[in-house]
């Protein structure tokens, strides 16, 4: 650990990239995750990395999967409309089975929506961004010092399953200061993968990178085997954190920015002598389902606490096998609400009980 | 006994899926032999998006990579940044390049990313069975042109070579075709040309084959190459659009 520096979310992304030992960065220009392109742009150069203002969306994915086939650690940043636009290539570097990051420091939607902050596409992020069945990491952060600690984790977490992890922050994450204590350089980077294409050297047959394949029979156990992969990801990568949980009678479940404000709103709520406590994800996939349904037997309800209509909620309910109530709080479009809203909710699940 | 003609060591033992007369054939040949004549086959990496040409992987020996429609030069740039001592080629058809991929085309060219792109100009979407591509002729009858392009509602063909010359970038541009020996000639020249510029850091290098396809015209293949030389060429002048070298 290096010592502690006062630091802009989306600049701690950047910089805990660079020390995991990406040197390849590729974006588009959209508020309110531009910091990370800025920040990309004046320390590339002088480290011998790449910053590239690509022509779109689409473009800057697609030379993530370029470096990506040559086995070298890359990333995109970008916010909401973006990532739709990044969606296509996304589903390609998970059909070639490549590791990259992809940040999506989420504003409000559809469309065009807002600014704000937001945490509206989480369905996006979970349920797979694109087009075929695969999944992405997703890695959830809830201060800056996590902005740059799952930065590093989604890389390692990338390579090791070879599949693109997605960073999915928010607006407020984005563009708050705190303390931040950087992560060591990591070490450089070994020789390339085996299935790298960095040229045969005359040495060995060719590599291939790709998704096409047009035998229906192998396609299938192709899928079968990612899905395999995802299996071991689902058993030993979920991450979450625990607030409060010992004697709960309420567990709030809440992620990013949401989290934060949920966690005063569970400490007034404690002073007036309710049971309440948080499970808070911080990988939503692989979701933490096991935490959840050992809680359903102990909590009477849950709160889910989120920027969006309740997409979680269903993740929640899932997990829990139904077993209990989901309640929701939620403000959406970017407003975020205050931990009064949140404690009010609260109070109400509490009166309601089970 | 002495061997006089044989298949360049940059092409697999895969045998083609190519429609009988269709000209894919020849420009791979020329491309692998521009790639074993260079000595380049162990560092030379080959994008291959989507359309007739997406299998070309299973075809040249060296490490390829398959691209979605139309964004290969996007992957070559990142390719290329990653791996600057390599050599990064691209082989792109009309509908892939001129439509879907024009951005790409475009802000690639514009940056001189130091990679080579070779553009099948068959003036028609082969894999998906015929239909009008954004170099199709006026009056061309495709499946999605039934009546003939009409420019009034269908617009007119793109020139990529003439589009490109527009950029300061670009190190080399031309246009080329395989209907004959002499022609066939030529285009391994300048095949040559766009990968040794590549090679002695010159920048973006395009090569644009105006080619055929029987199958989807409609024609035998001796007729599908008079047709290129009475329809094709008036379009799409064959020459040199770009040469830094020569300027």
């Amino acid at each position: 650990m290096q010592e502690k520096v006062l630091m802009k979310g989306n600049e701690a992304i950047a910089e805990a990239a660079i020390l995991a030992g990406c040197r390849h960065y590729f974006g588009y220009p959209i508020t309110p995750q531009t910091e990370v392109a800025a920040y990309m742009a004046k320390k590339m150069p002088k480290i011998g990395g790449t910053f590239l203002q690509a022509e779109s969306e689409i473009a800057a994915i697609n030379m993530v999967y370029g470096v990506a086939s040559t086995g070298k650690l890359s990333m995109t940043s970008s916010s909401s409309p973006g990532i739709s636009l990044k969606c296509e290539g996304i589903s390609y570097l998970a059909g070639a089975d490549l590791p990259a990051l992809i940040v999506n420091v989420q504003r409000g939607g559809p469309g065009l929506g807002g600014i704000q902050p937001s945490q509206s596409d989480y369905f996006l992020a979970t349920r797979g961004p694109g087009h075929g069945d695969f999944h992405v990491l997703v890695l959830a952060p809830a201060s800056v010092q996590e902005m740059a600690d799952l930065t590093g984790l989604a890389f390692k977490l990338a390579r090791k399953y070879r599949m693109p992890a997605m960073l999915l922050a928010d607006g407020t994450m984005g563009q708050m200061m705190e303390p931040v204590c950087l992560p060591d350089p990591a070490e450089a980077e070994e020789k390339a993968p085996d299935w790298a294409a960095v040229g045969t050297g005359c040495a060995r047959v060719h590599n291939i990178i790709n998704s096409l394949e047009l035998s229906p029979a192998v396609l299938e156990q192709k899928n079968i085997e990612r899905y395999e992969r995802y299996a071991i990801a689902e058993k030993e990568e979920p991450r979450w954190e625990e607030f409060m949980m010992e004697d709960a009678e309420i567990c709030v479940v809440s992620y990013g920015i949401t989290a934060r404000v949920s966690r005063n709103a569970i400490v007034e709520a404690r002073k007036k002598g309710i049971k309440v406590g948080m499970i808070r994800p911080i990988t939503l996939w692989p979701f933490p389902k096991a935490p959840l349904l050992k809680a359903a037997d102990q909590v009477k309800s849950f709160l889910c606490v989120e920027l969006n209509m309740g997409q979680m909620t269903e993740d929640v309910e899932l997990a829990i096998r139904c077993k209990k109530p989901v309640g929701l709080c939620s403000r959406v479009g970017g407003m975020i609400p205050t931990p009064a809203e949140v404690l009010a909710k609260i109070e109400k699940a509490n009166e309601e009980g089970g | 006994m002495t061997t006089v003609f044989d298949k360049p060591k940059s092409l697999t033992d895969a045998v083609f899926h190519y429609c009988p007369g269709c000209t894919h054939g020849i420009v791979h040949r020329l491309v692998a032999e521009t790639i074993d004549e260079l000595g380049i086959e162990g560092k030379t990496i080959g994008i291959a998006p989507v359309g007739c040409s997406v299998l070309a992987y299973n075809y040249f020996a060296c490490d390829m990579i398959e691209a979605s429609h139309g964004r290969a030069p996007a992957v070559a740039t990142g390719v290329k940044r990653a791996m600057p001592d390599n050599i990064v080629f691209t082989y792109q058809g009309d509908g892939d390049l001129a439509s879907i991929g024009l951005c790409e085309t475009v802000s690639t060219a514009a940056r001189g990313e130091n990679v080579t792109v070779i553009f099948i100009n068959n003036a028609i979407y082969g894999m998906t069975g015929g239909q009008m591509a954004p170099t199709s002729l006026l009056g061309q009858v495709t499946q999605t042109s039934p009546y003939g392009r009409d420019p009034k509602t269908q617009g007119y063909p793109i020139k990529i070579c003439e589009l490109l010359a527009t950029l300061d970038a670009p190190a080399y541009l031309a246009r080329v075709t395989v209907n004959n020996v002499k022609n066939v000639r030529n285009a391994k020249k300048a095949i040559k040309k766009a990968f040794q510029n590549q090679i002695e850091g010159k920048g973006f290098s395009l090569v644009e084959v105006v080619s055929s396809c029987p199958t989807n015209w409609g024609m035998t293949p001796q007729k599908a190459l008079e047709w290129i030389d009475e329809k094709m060429l008036p379009q799409y002048p064959l020459g040199v659009y770009r040469d830094k070298g020569e300027e």
